[in-house]
Parts: structure tokens; C-alpha cells; sequence
């Protein structure tokens, strides 16, 4: 789960870790009142999920309070397009107002979870401000990385090797070695999968400050942090996927016209990658675990069949523990309560399949029904041809 | 003999008790595995449908000799579950567990290698079956077929689809292992495909991987220096869109990095048969073993 920007900062000021002065704004007046407690200058930010804010436009300078208030206007309800949101782009429900710094250097700091290691590992580079990725493919020696031993916590000799690589002396370098074992604390101790502080910026005065902050946490660890739960945005998560989390059903809209339901994340990925072979477009990406429900099954139906470039529906179970008489179950369900006016292919196999065939056949409903996966997509690509 | 479980194999369940760990530790016992008890803290020294259950793991082993464990335990205490039995000293510990935090799995990554006598397979993965000896695991067992052929897989039902495709043409299984769909797991690719290359058993080797990481380049670079048997592999993600999750924590492509194109590149430069469909994973092995004949 992702979080916004002034969400990271609250949780970061949290932790001791330094970030700007800085407030969401609840109108255009409260956005001039802060800029005016602010000096009379403050920087106007779009929340979104998105990184590549500056470059799309969210992010601008207010060089007086009514500036402030006319930025933000023009901020909120925007439809953001960045880097990172894809062309549709992103609509602005918060704005955030932040207080200015002299900026005397921008670097780079990021911690993450790196599977290659199984290690939390942080990356850091004097060039910040800019995209990383770009330094990373181009110059990799300009990012220093540093992989943490989960026994032993981050040492000081590693904050302060992170510290040199970034060049810095004197206070800030005292600063840099606080920040970041603090930004490691809270990383632990919320269960994060990354933290992005780009830019992290010394100022003038020789502060270490996080002028932006990204944090994005482990799904699995949620149960146990309900404080970083109360942080999602159901704005920023396509309203199917939530529709579908209510089932406990894992759920992707794709664009192509081929509905998929399958047990299973690498058989669903699998089922797309057939139907795709066969010339077809696999509309989504579902998988419906291995103890959904009848209802669950059903479920699953509607929500595939909301999407109107629908043309035709492939079920492909290969039962473990999901039971095929169950799937077969809900397909009937779902036939009866909500209506399927679009070709279903039926593949089931494993557990319980010919209780799950038996039920599919004397329901009556007008069902393909396929012999293995490479039959199911070559019918449902042809009913949808 | 296959390899990691067979006749040999005494079973503990870590959370019988619980509905799922029951009906699997029944499963189990109904292929043949010898399941010797179940540990649930709080019910030692009661019974459930004929195991004997224990209030630890140490105890488990005590008085039944057990030498692998399944663990059902539920996500928040899982990774605990795998370090008891690390502690009590068994040898094959299959965490089928889903939903794992990644910090605990970390955890339980960095003391792994203080306990060389135990191999870890999973967390979140189907198990591990020797057909026609034993299975540890939530695996359908009538669709597989005793026989020569090893399957490592990250994913449970790809696996499943697999062996039902190699027991429809009469090729059977030596033994097949889930290693699990997590960005940190006990057993990789490449220690798979190790225990197969020195198992006279396994004549070949199906391995198939997903969208993610570096396991699957890694594994081929493993099999061009030192594989003797034959490879078939299938990545799944091939249509996936970049940076979305794809239900496994591990199958998110980044940048360009872990894409399907680039594993399967990989793969085919080290002599691996890669099939584009998954339905043609097990003639894709047949032809394999044809040529090997």
C-alpha cells in the first residue's frame, strides 16, 4: 500500500526524521493563510500516487499568499498526468502547502526491501532531484548501496558511510547520520517495502531536510499497523479492485476484451499469456484464491461483466484447494442472479471436478465447456472473434 | 528416490488444529504420507482424528522421531513457526503459510544458513510430492504419476497444470517442488534444480518461473555451467503490465527489470526448451525425452 506525501511527512516528523514545515490545505483561503505564516512564500503540491509531480505540472512555487490560493485552485480537482500515472493520469483530491528552503545541495535517498539480498538495503546519490533510474542506468557508480543485516540494525559505521559517500561534513553530516538511522527505525518498525526521500536537501543553514517523501508498505504487514492503514486512499485504487478486495478476490484491470477467472496468481498470468498466444486480450487479471466462496464466484462474475468491452468470459480452475463443485456452484449463481449474455468457457480440473461438471450440466445454462487450457482458450477466443 | 520426501518422510503439522492444517495433515496421511502428530501450543497432550498433538516442536520430535514439518500457522506467527522448527532441529520444513510480512521472512532468511541439517521450502507454496510415496503439501495427489521427471515451480496451480499435462501423456513425476510465489523464500530455483541434477531419478527437469526478480536469469547461468539433464521452462506474465502485483508478491516487473522477454531470453542462451503456452509445457518435454532416447 502506497501512502501521499503528507502522510509520509507526518509519519517521518514522527520518527525525528527532518522534513519542511508543511500542511494540507482545506480551501483557497486556508491555502493563503498558511503561504502568509510561511513568510509570505510557500510551494503548492498535488497529492497523488504518482511520482514525476514537478515535471506533469502539480507542483508550483507560490511567490505570495494570493498566488497561493489561485495555485491551488487550480491544483485541486485537476486531472494530473506524470511519469508514472500512465496517460490517463490522476485526479488531484488534496493539495498540501509547504513551507520553502534555501536548497544548498539535492541527493538521493531511498530504503527498500531488495529480494536479490534479502536485505534492507539503501541507495543514495549526490545526484537528487532527478530521476534515478535515468542515474542508475547511466552512471551506476554514482549510487552507493548499503545492505542491512536484519540481526543487527543499521550501525553507525553504515549511516556514516552512506554519509560520505554523499559528500557531506560538519553539521550536516552529524544530521545525515541521525536521519537515517531514525528513517531506518521507522522503516523496521512499520513494516515499509520502500521509502524514497528525492529530493533530500541541505540547506543553506546546513539542515538535512526531506523535501519529498515516498513510502509505500508490505500488504501482508498491515494487520498489525492500523494507524498505516487509516492512511489509505480509496481516491488513489481503482473502484473494481476495491469492489473485488471486499471478496477477497485479486483483481487487475486489463484493456482487452476477454474476461478471466482463475485459482491461482501464476495460472491467472498464465491463462492471459494463452489467451494472447491464441490472438486474443485478456480483459483482467483475476485470481479467486484457493478458498473463495460460491459468493465469492459470483462475485467475481459481476465484476468482470461490469467491464462493457467484455465480450466473453474463460473460467480456468485447476483445483487444489479450491473445489471445483464450489466454482461450478457460483457460475450457476451468477447465471441466475445477475444474468451472463456473453459466451463462458468452462475449464475446470482437479478437486472435486466431476461433482463440479455434474452441477454445470443440470443447470441447463448454455455453457462452452473445454478440455484442458489450450482448448478453453482456443474456444474463447473463437466465441469472441 | 526421488528427492526430499518419500518413504523415509515422518510429518508433523505446525498448527494442526486449525481447519485448514487438519483437513491437509488428512490429505497428506490419505497419500501415503506417514503423519506422525501435529503441534498446537495450548493442546499438547490431546488427540485430533488420530494425531497426537504436542505443545512444541521439540517435544513433536521427542516422541516421534519426526523428521519434516508443515506449517499451516496463520501469517502473524508463521515465520516463528518455521524458526521453532529450525530450532528443533528438523530437516525439511514446508511453510505453505500465505501472507507472510517480508520483515519476519528477513529474519528468518539471515539464520537459515546457522542450521545447514534444514532445508526450508516455501513460505507461501503448494508443498512437496514424491507420487506414489508421500506428499507434504495441499496438492491434488491423484493427478501426478510416479516417474522421472523433477518440477520446480513458483506457483502452485501452473505446477498442477504441469504435471496433469505430463500424466495425461504417461510421463511421470520424480518429485515435485513449490518453492513458492514470496520475494524471500528458503528454497530457490537453483537449489532445486541442484537436488535434481544429482538425483539418478530425475531424467529431466520442468522449471517454471514468473514475472520478477532475477531468480529465473540466475537459474539459467546455474543450468548452461552445470545442469547434465534436459530443461523445459515457462515464465508466466508474458501479457502482464509493468509495475502492477500481480496477486505473488514476488510477480511485479520494474523498469524494465524481471520481464518475461528478458527471462525467457536468458533461459533459451542456456539451452532450455521455453514454450511460449503453458499448454505445451508437458509435449515440450516429451519431445525433450525422445531426443534424450
Amino acid at each position: 500500500m502506497n501512502i501521499h506525501e503528507f502522510q509520509a511527512k507526518e509519519l517521518i516528523r514522527q520518527y525525528q526524521v527532518a522534513t519542511p514545515d508543511g500542511r494540507v490545505a482545506t480551501d483557497a483561503e486556508d491555502a493563503r493563510q498558511i503561504t502568509k505564516a510561511y513568510g509570505g512564500q510557500s510551494v503548492v503540491k498535488a497529492q497523488i500516487h504518482a511520482g514525476g509531480r514537478g515535471k506533469g505540472g502539480g507542483v508550483k512555487f507560490a511567490t505570495d499568499p494570493d498566488k497561493a490560493a489561485e495555485l491551488f485552485k487550480q491544483l485541486l480537482g485537476m486531472n494530473l498526468v506524470t511519469k508514472q500515472t500512465g496517460p490517463e493520469g490522476r485526479r488531484v483530491f488534496t493539495v498540501f502547502i509547504s513551507n520553502p528552503v534555501d536548497i544548498e545541495r539535492e541527493l538521493y535517498l531511498a530504503l527498500l526491501v531488495d529480494r536479490a539480498t534479502s536485505r534492507i538495503t539503501i541507495m543514495a546519490s549526490t545526484e537528487g532531484g532527478v530521476d534515478i533510474e535515468e542515474v542508475a542506468e547511466k552512471t551506476p557508480e554514482k549510487i552507493t548501496r548499503v545492505a542491512i543485516d536484519p540481526a543487527v540494525g543499521m550501525t553507525a559505521f553504515q549511516a556514516r558511510e552512506v554519509a560520505f559517500a554523499l559528500g557531506l561534513e560538519g553539521d550536516a553530516f552529524k544530521k545525515s547520520v541521525v536521519f537515517l538511522q531514525n528513517l531506518y527505525r521507522l522503516f523496521v518498525e512499520k513494516d515499509c517495502s520502500m521509502v524514497e526521500v528525492n529530493p533530500l536537501v541541505i540547506t543553506k543553514t546546513g539542515d538535512v531536510t526531506a523535501l519529498d517523501a515516498k513510502m509505500g508498505f508490505d500488504d501482508n504487514a498491515l494487520f498489525r499497523h492500523p494507524d498505516i492503514l487509516a492512511f489509505r486512499d480509496l481516491n488513489e485504487e481503482a473502484p473494481e479492485e476495491i469492489e473485488a478486495s471486499k471478496f477477497n478476490l485479486n483483481f487487475i484491470k486489463l484493456d482487452g476484451t476477454i474476461g478471466c477467472m482463475v485459482n491461482g496468481a501464476g495460472l491467472a498470468m498464465g491463462t492471459m499469456d494463452i489467451i494472447k498466444y491464441h490472438g486474443g486480450s485478456p480483459a483482467n487479471f483475476l485470481d479467486v484464491g484457493g478458498s473463495a466462496t460460491e459468493d465469492a464466484v459470483k462475485n467475481a462474475f459481476r465484476i468482470i461483466l461490469q467491464d462493457k468491452a467484455v465480450k466473453g468470459v474463460m473460467v480456468n480452475i485447476f483445483g487444489g484447494i479450491m473445489r471445483c463443485d464450489i466454482v461450478a456452484g457460483g457460475i450457476v449463481k451468477a447465471a441466475k442472479e445477475i444474468g451472463i449474455t456473453v459466451p463462458v468457457v468452462v475449464r475446470l480440473e482437479g478437486t472435486n471436478v466431476e461433482e463440479g461438471k455434474r452441477i454445470l450440466a443440470e443447470s441447463g445454462l448454455n455453457l462452452i465447456v473445454a478440455d484442458g487450457i489450450n482448448d478453453a482458450a482456443e474456444k474463447i477466443v473463437a466465441a469472441t472473434k | 528416490m526421488a528427492v526430499l520426501v518419500g518413504n523415509h518422510t515422518k510429518l508433523i503439522v505446525q498448527g494442526i488444529t486449525g481447519r485448514e492444517g487438519l483437513f491437509h495433515a488428512k490429505g497428506c496421511r490419505d497419500y501415503g504420507t506417514k503423519v506422525v502428530g501435529g503441534v498446537t501450543p495450548g493442546k499438547g497432550g490431546t488427540e485430533i482424528e488420530g494425531f497426537p498433538v504436542f505443545n512444541t516442536v521439540k517435544e513433536a520430535v521427542a516422541k516421534t522421531g519426526a523428521n519434516a514439518t508443515m506449517i499451516f500457522v496463520p501469517p502473524g506467527g508463521a515465520a516463528d513457526a518455521i524458526l521453532e522448527a529450525l530450532d528443533a532441529g528438523i530437516a525439511l520444513i514446508v511453510c505453505i503459510t500465505e501472507g507472510i510480512p517480508v520483515l519476519d521472512m528477513m529474519k528468518v532468511k539471515r539464520v537459515l544458513p546457522d542450521y545447514p541439517g534444514s532445508r526450508l521450502i516455501g513460505p507461501n507454496c503448494p508443498g512437496v510430492i514424491t507420487p506414489g510415496q508421500a506428499k507434504i503439501g495441499i496438492m491434488p495427489g491423484r493427478i501426478h504419476l510416479a516417474g522421472n521427471v523433477g518440477v520446480v515451480s513458483r506457483s502452485g496451480t501452473l505446477t498442477y497444470e504441469a504435471v496433469g499435462q505430463l500424466t495425461a501423456l504417461g510421463i511421470g513425476q520424480s518429485t515435485c517442488i513449490g518453492i513458492g510465489g514470496d520475494p524471500i523464500n528458503g528454497t530457490s530455483h537453483i537449489d532445486a534444480l541442484e537436488l535434481f541434477n544429482s538425483d539418478p531419478d530425475t531424467h529431466a527437469v520442468i522449471m517454471i518461473g514468473e514475472i520478477g526478480g532475477s531468480a529465473e536469469e540466475e537459474a539459467a547461468a546455474w543450468v548452461k555451467a552445470n545442469m547434465k539433464k534436459p530443461v523445459v521452462a515457462f515464465i508466466a506474465g508474458q501479457t502482464a503490465p509493468p509495475g502492477r502485483r500481480m496477486g505473488h508478491a514476488g510477480a511485479i516487473i520494474s523498469g524494465g527489470h524481471g520481464t518475461a522477454a528478458e527471462k525467457m531470453k536468458a533461459l533459451e542462451a542456456a539451452g532450455i526448451t521455453v514454450v511460449q503456452s503453458p499448454a505445451d509445457m508437458g509435449s515440450a518435454m516429451a519431445k525433450r525425452l525422445q531426443a534424450k532416447a
